[in-house]
C-alpha cells in the first residue's frame, strides 16, 4: 500500500522532470561521480536525523509517562502539576524552544551544551506534553476492573502499573505513539537552524554550493517520505504483532 | 455433609475470620451501607442476596478494601482494615476476590495470569509459581488451557481461571461477587461446581449470588440485604422455609418463581 503511494510520487517527479527543461538532475545523479558524492553527502544527514529523533522520542516518552501518572492521582496538587506542565510546554513553538535551549540555557546555567543535546532536549520537552496526554488517555481507557483485580492479588502500585496497566495501555496507544515518532522525525529538521548536521542541514549546505534548490530539496522531500513510510510500516507491524499476541 | 456452622456451634471458641462492626458507607449523599454488622467464622460459608442496589457488592468490596468504609470497624484474619498501604496489603493477602466480569488480564496467558501475584507479591520463583499455577488449574479442571489467552476461553472457563488466580495467592477467605451473573446458563454449573468443591475444602467464603440452589447446598448462613442494611441473617433451612420479614419473603418469591 505505502509502496504504491511511493511509486506514485516517483512517477509524478519524473513527469515533472519531463515537463520542464529547468531540471538539472546531474547534481544528484549517482552515475556521475560528482552527483554520487553529492547524494552521499545528502544521505549522510540520515544518521543524525535518526539518532536525534529516536533519542528524543525515548526521553519524551519517559517524561510523558512521569507527567501522565500524577494526572491520574487522587491528589489535587499532583493533577494541577500535570495540567500546568502540559499547558505551558504545549504553548511554546518547537523552533523557539530549540533556540532558547541552545542559546539561552547555557547563559542561564553556565553549562555549555552541544548542538545535539540542545536539539534532543528541546524536541523531547516539546513532545513530552503530547506524550503525557496520550499516556493519560491510554491509562484512563483501561477498565477499572483491571485495577481491582490487581489490588485483589495485592500487587504494589509499581507492579500493577508495570505488569497490568501499562502493557495494556501501550498496546492501545501504539498508533498514537507511532504518530508522535513520525512527527518527531519531521520536527527534527528544525534543529538544522542551530547547525545540527542532519538531513535538512545537509540539503541547505548543498544548495548553497550547487545552486540547484529544486533537485536537492526534491531529494530531501523523498528522503523524509521514504523514512517515514518505513517507520509507519514498522509501527503497524508492531501493532499487529502485539494484537495477535493477545489472541495467541 | 456436616455443615461447618454445626461444628462452629459445638466449638464455642470458633474464631471469627471476618468482623464487620457498624460499618457505614456513603457515595455522596447516598447511603450504600447503613450500620452493617456481620461476623464470619473460620470455615463458614455466607451467601448474601438482595435486590439490585441493596449494597451487596459494596459490603464485600469494603471487606478487602476496594471501597473505603466511612465508619465502623472491619477486621479480617486479625488485621484491622485502616487503608494504610500496610494494612491493605495484610488484609488483601488473606482475601481472594472473584468478580462478576472475571477481570482477567487480557494481555497475559492463563498461566501468566495465575503466576503474576505469586511471583510479584509472594516472591515465589517462576518455576515454583508455574507448578502452583498448574496445580490450581487442575483443581478448576482446565490445565489444558494454561497457555491460551483469556479471550480464547469461554465465559465459564474464564471465571474458573479467575478463581484459580485468587487461589494461587493461597488466601484464607474467598469473596465472590455474583460470579455467575455474566455467564450463559449452560456455563453456570461448571463454575458453581468449582465453588462447591472449594466450600467442601473448608475455605471461608462470602458469596453474593442469586443461585439459590447453590445457596441451599453450600451456605451455613444466609444474609438478605436491602437498602444498605442486613435485614435478615439465618441458617438456610430457616431462611428459605420461614423468612422473618416481609421484604425478604417478597424477594425470595420473586427469584424462586423462575
Ligand atoms: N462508586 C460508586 N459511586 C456512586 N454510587 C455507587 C458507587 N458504587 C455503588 N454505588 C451505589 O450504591 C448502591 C449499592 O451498590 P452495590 O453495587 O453495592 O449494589 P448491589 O447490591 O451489589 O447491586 P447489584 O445487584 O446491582 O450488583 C447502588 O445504588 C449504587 O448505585
Ligand atoms: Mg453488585
Amino acid at each position: 500500500m505505502s509502496f504504491c503511494r511511493l511509486a506514485g510520487l516517483c512517477c509524478l517527479t519524473l513527469l515533472l522532470t519531463g515537463c520542464s527543461g529547468n531540471w538539472g538532475w546531474y547534481v544528484v545523479d549517482p552515475t556521475v561521480p560528482a552527483g554520487w558524492i553529492n547524494l552521499k553527502f545528502l544521505l549522510s544527514g540520515l544518521y543524525y536525523t535518526l539518532l536525534l529523533s529516536f533519542t528524543a522520542i525515548v526521553i519524551s516518552i519517559v517524561i510523558g509517562l512521569a507527567v501522565a501518572l500524577p494526572a491520574l492521582s487522587a491528589n489535587r496538587a499532583l493533577r494541577r502539576f500535570n495540567r500546568i506542565y502540559v499547558e505551558l510546554v504545549r504553548a511554546v513553538p518547537i523552533l523557539v524552544l530549540i533556540l532558547w535551549v541552545y542559546y539561552g540555557l547555557p547563559q542561564m546555567t553556565g553549562l555549555s551544551i552541544t548542538v545535539f543535546w540542545a536539539g534532543v532536549i528541546a524536541l523531547a520537552l516539546s513532545d513530552s506534553a503530547f506524550e503525557a496526554e496520550i499516556f493519560r488517555a491510554g491509562i484512563q481507557s483501561i477498565d477499572k476492573g483491571q485495577y481491582e483485580a490487581a489490588h485483589s492479588i495485592s500487587l504494589s502500585y509499581t507492579d500493577m502499573m508495570m505488569y497490568v496497566i501499562l502493557p495494556q495501555a501501550v498496546r492501545r496507544i501504539l498508533p498514537a505513539l507511532g504518530n508522535q515518532l513520525v512527527y518527531m522525525l519531521k520536527m527534527s529538521s528544525l534543529v538544522s537552524v542551530i547547525g545540527m548536521q542532519e538531513l535538512t542541514r545537509k540539503a541547505n549546505e548543498l544548495v548553497v554550493v550547487e545552486y540547484r534548490p529544486l533537485e536537492i530539496y526534491t531529494v530531501l522531500v523523498l528522503e523524509y517520505l521514504v523514512l517515514i513510510l518505513i517507520v509507519s510500516a514498522g509501527v503497524r507491524w508492531l501493532e499487529r504483532k502485539l494484537q495477535s499476541d493477545q489472541r495467541g | 455433609m456436616v455443615k461447618t456452622s454445626f461444628c462452629a456451634m459445638l466449638n464455642l471458641s470458633a474464631k471469627a475470620m471476618i468482623k464487620v462492626e457498624n460499618v457505614s458507607k456513603t457515595f455522596g449523599d447516598f447511603h450504600a451501607l447503613k450500620n452493617v454488622s456481620l461476623e464470619v467464622l473460620t470455615g463458614e460459608k455466607v451467601v448474601v442476596c438482595g435486590p439490585s442496589g441493596s449494597g451487596k457488592s459494596t459490603l464485600i468490596r469494603c471487606i478487602n478494601g476496594l471501597e473505603r468504609h466511612d465508619e465502623g470497624l472491619i477486621e479480617v484474619a486479625d488485621n484491622r482494615l485502616t487503608h494504610t498501604s500496610s494494612s491493605l496489603r495484610a488484609v488483601r493477602s488473606s482475601v481472594g476476590m472473584v468478580f462478576q466480569q472475571f477481570n482477567l488480564f487480557p494481555h497475559l496467558t492463563v498461566k501468566q495470569n495465575l503466576t503474576l501475584g505469586p511471583v510479584r507479591t509472594r516472591k515465589l520463583s517462576q518455576p515454583d509459581a508455574d507448578k502452583l499455577a498448574m496445580a490450581y488449574l487442575e483443581r478448576v479442571r482446565i490445565p489444558e488451557q494454561a497457555d491460551k489467552f483469556p479471550r480464547q476461553l469461554s465465559g465459564g472457563q474464564q471465571q474458573r481461571v479467575a478463581i484459580a488466580r485468587s487461589l494461587c495467592m493461597e488466601p484464607q477467605i474467598m469473596l465472590f461477587d455474583e460470579p455467575t451473573s455474566a455467564l450463559d446458563p449452560e456455563m453456570i454449573n461448571e463454575v458453581l461446581d468449582v465453588m462447591s468443591e472449594l466450600a467442601g475444602s473448608g475455605m471461608t467464603m462470602i458469596c453474593v449470588t442469586h443461585e439459590m440452589g447453590f445457596a441451599k447446598r453450600v451456605a451455613d448462613t444466609m444474609v438478605f440485604m436491602d437498602h444498605g442494611e442486613i435485614v435478615e441473617k439465618a441458617p438456610p433451612e430457616q431462611f428459605f422455609s420461614n423468612p422473618g420479614t416481609e421484604r425478604c419473603r417478597d424477594f425470595l418469591s420473586k427469584i424462586l418463581a423462575h
